[in-house]
């Protein structure tokens, strides 16, 4: 099923969200981290893992997906976050340290929840599988047609996890989708040298189930891959494991030297980027107009800029805080 | 002057492993990132182009089955380093550590020897969080069969590691993220200092009087060693001469390095970036009731990590790790 007009419009803007979104943190992570670079200065101190460039896999995947079901993610989390609704003041606060953050500053970047949103993700690789099988299982408990979604990394495919988490899911026939973002990189190590077959998708003949590749990193494609997927698992189907290629625009982290990437990599990829060929794209099939897409655009514009400003403006929690909720 | 030249830890440690893989064939490294990129913490840094990628493995991000290789390998008579890139990664391998590689010497009845150095980073106080910040050696020296190395500066740090790969037990080596002299991580710089060209052994079990003081005694390591030498220098100002005392290894302890301070001064104070509970700050403790109750002027005193996951937040990091002035303000409170 193609998406509507609306959803259109609506991942246009999401898009653009995420994208302007990690703009604007790696600029202000740059704060007060020079002349001399020290990961533990400025604005936002710690790791930063920034998605740019990978939008469609989380995108064209989460426009399928309500309220109900569930999102867990990676150390590189931001854009499932977006487009799982996750409110963009609360976690750009949280990223900032500050008391108004989804999780009052004790989470930070790689580990924000939003228990209302269903969405959670972890700094450890390959953490997200597991848990997005237990939100299917409780679904099935619950008779209800929900169902879970565990994005990671390529890199994480070769994690004990990821198999143990495949076979549960194909045994119990769990409403799960586990989705791969294949960006070519773990930190330093090209998929080439770390996986022993091409495509992470042939993995899943191993616990029979569909295995799907998606070649493109485009959001229609993404669109149709996930949506076939989330179909069959809220039908009692089971699971389905997707891998999609896209590109990581960023370093690694912010301040990641790169020397292991061929210098033009990145301007390569970008010369293809995934969120004008999608407005192309929509724009001449006739589904929707260039002042439409603007107008999404100015959208997201405006709330990057809103959440970056309310993060900054709020309050740093007490340092007493600190000993609070290490048990509910 | 050639004998006189300061390197990093990081160089140091790579210096260390360069040196023992050139003197023996069956040395190797093993681990994510330690190739191109030379660990993330530099541990390995140019060793690849010295030595090529059969012997600086890159690794799929596959702990389980990587560290259960150097098991494995080490069975066979080779002398795996394999590289954790950060302790609070263990969990997704700790089976193949606590009830293989650590235990494997003991249930064989001592006819198995498995000469593994797994290297791994700790420590926090730059914005990473509850699952990149943590220390817990304490986790490993718990278990019995796992000799636990924690350096502070660049020339223990070179020893260390020559004497960690030529033990013919498992060693875990622990570098702190913030010891490591890193271009993009503040650090003190302490830790640098002058490492000999030549190859040298540190033996374990021995530690280091890094500051003699007469009036009471700081038990403590890694990075907490700069902090309480830095709360020392403060102290001397008042009058108060602590005596600094870097464990550098745990397993095994040397306990009379610490009941011989605890002589001297009669007042201890214990400083750990790990946990406070059910960790080293208690068995130090326990040791100086123990064995040294008698020459106690006042009941030890423990400053760590409060019992809570590291938060990300600065104040509230701030808040959990011991900083120099709570180490000053808790030996002041001691010495009075
Ligand atoms: C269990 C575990 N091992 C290693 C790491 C360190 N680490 C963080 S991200 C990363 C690479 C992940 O690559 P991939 O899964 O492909 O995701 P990407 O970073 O490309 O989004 C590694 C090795 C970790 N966080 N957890």
């Amino acid at each position: 099923m193609a998406p509507s007009t609306e959803q259109l419009l609506e991942m246009d803007r999401q898009a653009w969200t995420i994208r302007l979104f990690e703009e604007a943190l790696a600029q202000v992570y740059m704060e007060g981290k020079s002349p001399a670079f020290d990961i533990g200065s400025g604005t936002i101190p710690g790791e930063m893992h920034l998605s740019a460039g990978q939008e469609p896999v989380a995108v064209g995947t989460c426009a399928h997906l309500g309220q109900e079901d569930t999102v867990v993610g990676t150390h590189r989390a931001h854009h499932f976050a977006i487009a799982k609704g996750v409110d963009l003041k609360e976690m750009a606060a949280e990223i900032f340290g500050k008391e108004t953050g989804l999780g009052k500053g004790k989470g930070g970047h790689m580990h924000l929840f939003d228990p209302k949103r269903k969405f959670s993700c972890s700094g450890i690789v390959g953490a997200s599988f597991p848990v997005a099988c237990g939100a299917a299982l409780a679904a099935k408990k619950k008779e209800k047609d929900w169902v879970a979604v565990a994005f990671a990394g390529e890199g994480a495919a070769n994690e004990g996890s990821f198999h143990e988490s495949l076979n549960l899911a194909a045994l119990w026939k769990l409403p799960v989708i586990f989705i791969i973002e294949d960006n070519a990189w773990a930190i330093s190590v090209a998929k080439s040298k770390s996986t022993a077959i091409p495509y992470n998708s042939q993995r899943a003949v191993a616990y029979g189930i569909p295995g799907v590749r998606v070649e493109k990193n485009d959001f229609l494609s993404v669109y149709d891959a996930a949506g076939e997927a989330i179909a069959r698992a809220r039908h009692g189907e089971g699971p389905t494991l997707i891998e999609v290629k896209t590109d990581r625009y960023f370093g690694h982290f912010i301040g990641d030297p790169e020397l292991y990437r061929p210098k033009d990599e990145v301007k390569s990829l970008k010369a293809a980027d995934p969120i004008g060929q999608f407005e192309q794209t929509i724009i001449a099939k006739g589904l929707v107009s260039r002042a439409q897409l603007d107008k999404e655009r100015e959208t997201a514009v405006k709330a990057v800029d809103e959440a970056i400003e309310f993060a900054r403006k709020s309050p740093y929690p007490k340092s007493e805080e600190a000993l609070e909720h290490v048990f509910a | 002057m050639s004998n006189e030249r300061e390197l990093t830890m990081a160089k140091a440690i790579a210096e260390a492993i360069s040196q023992e893989m050139e003197r023996d064939q069956h040395v190797f490294v093993m681990g994510e990132d330690v190739g191109v990129y030379g660990g993330i913490f530099g541990a390995t840094q140019g060793l690849l182009s010295k030595f090529g990628p059969e012997r600086i493995m890159d690794t799929p991000i596959s702990e389980t089955a990587f560290i259960g290789a150097a098991t494995g390998a080490a069975a066979e008579g080779m002398r795996p380093i394999v590289e954790l890139m950060f302790v609070d990664f263990f969990g997704v391998c700790m089976d193949q550590i606590y009830n293989h590689l650590a235990k494997n010497t003991y249930m064989s009845g001592g006819n198995l020897h498995l000469p593994v150095v797994l290297t791994t980073a700790i420590g926090g106080g730059y914005g990473d969080a509850a699952q990149h910040s943590q220390c817990l050696y304490s986790v490993f020296a718990h278990t019995p069969g796992l000799k636990i190395v924690v350096p502070s500066t660049a020339y223990d740090a070179k020893g260390l590691m020559i004497e960690a790969i030529r033990d013919d037990n498992p060693v875990m080596y622990f570098f702190h993220k913030g010891l490591m002299g890193l271009g993009w991580m503040r650090y003190p710089e302490r830790s640098v200092n002058v490492v000999p060209e030549r190859s040298y052994t540190i033996p374990f079990g021995k530690a280091d009087v890094k500051r003699p003081g007469t009036d009471i005694t700081i038990v403590c390591l890694a990075m907490m060693v700069h902090c309480a030498l830095d709360a020392a220098e403060k102290l001397s100002k008042e009058g108060i001469e602590a005596e600094v005392i870097d464990l550098r290894t745990l397993v095994p302890l040397d306990r009379e390095a610490v009941i011989a301070s605890i002589k001297k001064t009669h007042k201890l104070l214990v400083v750990d970036e790990d946990y406070l509970g059910f960790g080293l700050s208690g068995e130090i403790a326990a040791i100086a009731a123990d064995e040294a109750f008698e020459y106690l002027d006042a009941p030890v005193k423990r400053l760590a990590v409060p019992n809570v996951p590291i938060p990300y937040s600065q104040p509230l990091e701030q808040f959990v790790i011991p900083s120099v002035e709570a180490i000053a303000e808790a030996a002041r409170s001691l010495a009075r």
